[in-house]
């Protein structure tokens, strides 16, 4: 499903990845940590066709990242922890516009079986900027799947997240990736990234320190082989924010 | 045609977040009549003909007022990261651009078709003659397409309030000199040949300032 | 590094003697001016600055260009240090040029009589918004780019708007002929010696501030490997 092959990306003279080699097949859930700077953010935007690599090979389904964007744009879809909504515009017209963007078909009923699947439905005729920050998460997430993504990209989603909402998210993740196939999240929150995903990807200073199933760690392994790889990396919580 | 529906969707967005709030309706407006009337009540206690002003009077309200019309759609977009919402899309960059220029230059017009009248009761001047109103109109389609791209810099900068009119000004400064021009021209009575020859400039500015910004408009936009 | 010294030696030798060649000719061997008398003399200082402001800003617009496409630090250097220069020299023709045109038109801007003053006027200003908004984008990545789409755009408007006034001179001519036709030959040579003379310190004058700006790099890029 993606292939990755000796990605970079530099700034001048500063390296955000140096040198990525990923596959992920179809229909897993990969979840990515590091420290502050590792990189993860930058990487998932280079999936999400946000940034241009440096130099090596990326492979969404089989389409290369530098020259069948247009087309890798309509298969995935991406939430960060920025909601990407338009507050003076209802949840319904936000669906609508982004909708239209995508040139989903039967565009009604395809916002308000998503605005169901969310928990939004009592909502959309309210303005977004009205909504708590657990719902705009929501919404934002409404938004990412509208088009019926077969990859899922998220940055970070529980940031900013109360425990209530952050159990809905939960409940919202599984029913994605249901719909999706494939996720990829990153995340700070080790206890959550093990829990939800099937692969734990380490990433730190560019590089992919460490990778294995979540089947074969325990949590406190993890911590462990996570503090081991990336001592100078403050920036990891166990627990939810 | 994508590009084309696609950049009416965002003009159609925009419209229905700015009726939302008639934010920038109302600030537009309340900023054109103080500039009018601050320049009328200046002018008007030393020069004796009020009227040779107008052109520049008219021209200078427009370029401030359409400055804020700019700052406020442009921030809209990247305040937030809104924009990473539109360049996930597959949508072509340009339709993005074509957007917002054409959002921009519907709300600057509706702006100056409310404030035409205004201005012709209060210097007593009849300013809905033909080649002024397609000055306006060829003015304002200059000051939106180079508008829009720098409004996006400028919106990333720091200090953005401060940035677009210094990136701005210098750039469509040739704009509107050649709109006051051909303005002050229709008023004076000026010979034919002469007020073609500035709508030529004027569209001949207009086509290049578009072609330009729609051919750089996603360096500004994608990193 | 050592050898671009070496080679950017013969041309500064060659800049200076042309310095004081031309002024040499300027003062001594170019004849005083019929009607202006000697602050006439001053033209061939303004129009040359002129041309150089213009050309740096070509030099820019090419730059911005060129790194669009290649994504190269060098190119970004390259306009960055042209526009500097530009600016400086844009700064002489204006104030030359008001120094002109105080006794010429007994007015420090006269606009009106001289519409190319407004022509350089907003090369100044744009030169201005250059620098301004190098100044305050913090990202180099981001700056380079922005930068050189500015400067693609705000050169786009510069032909036109040549163009613009020298038809709106054409219909208003006025009643001292600026200098343009007429030029006696030896004012002529002058003039276009001095022409080649700011060229030649133009590009010495880039090359010595591109030279600057990589060295400026790669203490950076030294400081960033010892400090981590």
């Amino acid at each position: 499903m993606i292939h990755v092959h000796g990605l970079t990306k530099s700034y001048g003279p500063i390296y955000a990845l140096r040198g990525i080699d990923l596959d992920v097949e179809a229909g897993e859930s990969v979840t990515i940590v590091g420290p502050n700077g590792a990189g993860k953010t930058t990487l998932l935007r280079i999936l999400a066709t946000l940034l241009q690599p440096s130099s090596g090979e990326a492979r969404v389904n089989g389409m290369d990242l530098s020259t069948s964007s247009y087309d890798i744009r309509t298969r995935i879809g991406f939430a960060s922890h920025r909601s990407l909504v338009y507050d003076n515009l209802t949840v319904e017209e936000n669906l609508t516009f982004y909708g239209k963007l995508y040139r989903v078909p039967m565009l009604a009923a395809r916002t308000e079986d998503v605005l169901r699947t969310v928990g939004l439905l009592s909502r959309r005729r309210s303005r977004a900027g009205t909504l708590s920050r657990g719902m705009q998460q929501r919404l934002s997430l409404a938004r990412a799947i509208i088009h019926k993504p077969e990859l899922m990209l998220l940055d970070e989603p529980y940031a900013g997240l109360d425990q209530e909402s952050a159990e809905m998210l939960e409940i919202l993740l599984d029913a994605v990736h249901g719909e999706a196939g494939t996720v990829i999240m990153t995340t700070h929150d080790l206890e959550r990234g093990l829990s939800r995903g099937n692969r734990v990807v380490i990433l730190n200073k560019g590089r992919i320190a460490f990778e294995a199933p979540s089947s074969s760690l325990t949590l406190q392994q993890l911590r462990d082989t996570y503090w081991e790889y990336c001592r100078e990396g403050r920036g990891a919580e166990e627990g939810a924010s | 045609m994508n590009t084309i529906r696609s950049a009416l969707t965002i003009v159609w967005k925009d419209m229905i977040a700015e009726w939302r709030t008639k934010e920038m309706f109302s600030s537009m407006f309340v900023f054109i009549l103080l500039v009018i009337v601050i320049f009328k009540f200046s002018f008007d206690l030393r020069v004796s003909n009020a009227t040779l002003l107008v052109p520049g009077i008219l021209w200078a309200a427009l370029t401030f007022a359409g400055t804020l019309q700019l700052g406020r759609s442009a921030s809209l977009e990247v305040e937030d990261g809104h924009v990473d919402g539109l360049l996930l899309a597959p949508v072509p960059r340009s339709s993005i651009y074509l957007g917002k220029a054409l959002g921009n230059l519907m709300f600057m017009s509706i702006t100056e078709l409310i404030m035409l009248p205004i201005f012709s009761a209060l210097f007593n001047l009849n300013l809905f003659r033909p080649l002024i109103l397609l000055a306006v109109f060829l003015g304002t389609v200059g000051f939106a397409s180079v508008g829009t791209l720098l409004s996006t810099m400028a919106a990333h900068s720091r200090a953005r309030e401060v940035m677009l009119p210094v990136l701005l000004f210098p750039i469509v400064l040739p704009v509107v000199i050649a709109a006051v021009k051909l303005t002050a021209g229709v008023l004076d009575g000026a010979a034919w040949q002469e007020l073609t020859v500035w709508v030529r400039f004027l569209i001949a500015f207009d086509i290049v300032f578009l072609v330009v910004s729609l051919m750089t408009f996603r360096f500004v936009v994608e990193g | 590094m050592m050898k671009s010294i070496r080679k950017a030696g013969p041309l500064l030798w060659l800049s200076a003697l042309t310095i004081i060649a031309a002024l040499c000719l300027v003062f001594l061997y170019a004849p005083t001016e019929r009607t202006m008398g000697d602050v006439q003399r001053i033209f061939y200082f303004h129009v040359s600055s002129a041309w150089i402001g213009f050309f740096a800003f070509f030099v820019t617009f090419v730059a911005g260009i060129t790194y669009l496409r290649t994504k190269k630090r060098l190119w970004d250097i390259v306009g960055h240090s042209s526009a500097e220069i530009g600016i400086v020299f844009t700064t002489m023709a204006v104030l030359t040029g008001s120094i002109w045109a105080k006794p010429t038109w007994n007015a420090w801007f006269p606009w009106e009589q001289e519409p190319r003053l407004i022509l350089i006027s907003i090369l100044l200003l744009i030169y201005f918004a250059y620098h301004m908004l190098r100044a305050f984008l913090r990202e180099p990545e981001q700056r380079a780019r922005f930068a050189a789409v500015y400067g693609i755009v705000a050169f786009a408007g510069v032909p036109l708007t040549f163009m613009s006034i020298r038809w709106w001179q054409s219909l208003h001519p006025v009643v001292f002929e600026s200098q343009g036709s007429g030029l006696a030959p030896t004012m002529l040579w002058t003039f276009m010696f001095c022409l080649l003379t700011f060229t030649i310190l133009f590009f010495v004058l880039l090359i010595q501030r591109c030279r600057l700006s990589i060295l400026a790099d790669q203490v950076e890029d030294l400081k960033r490997r010892v400090l981590h």
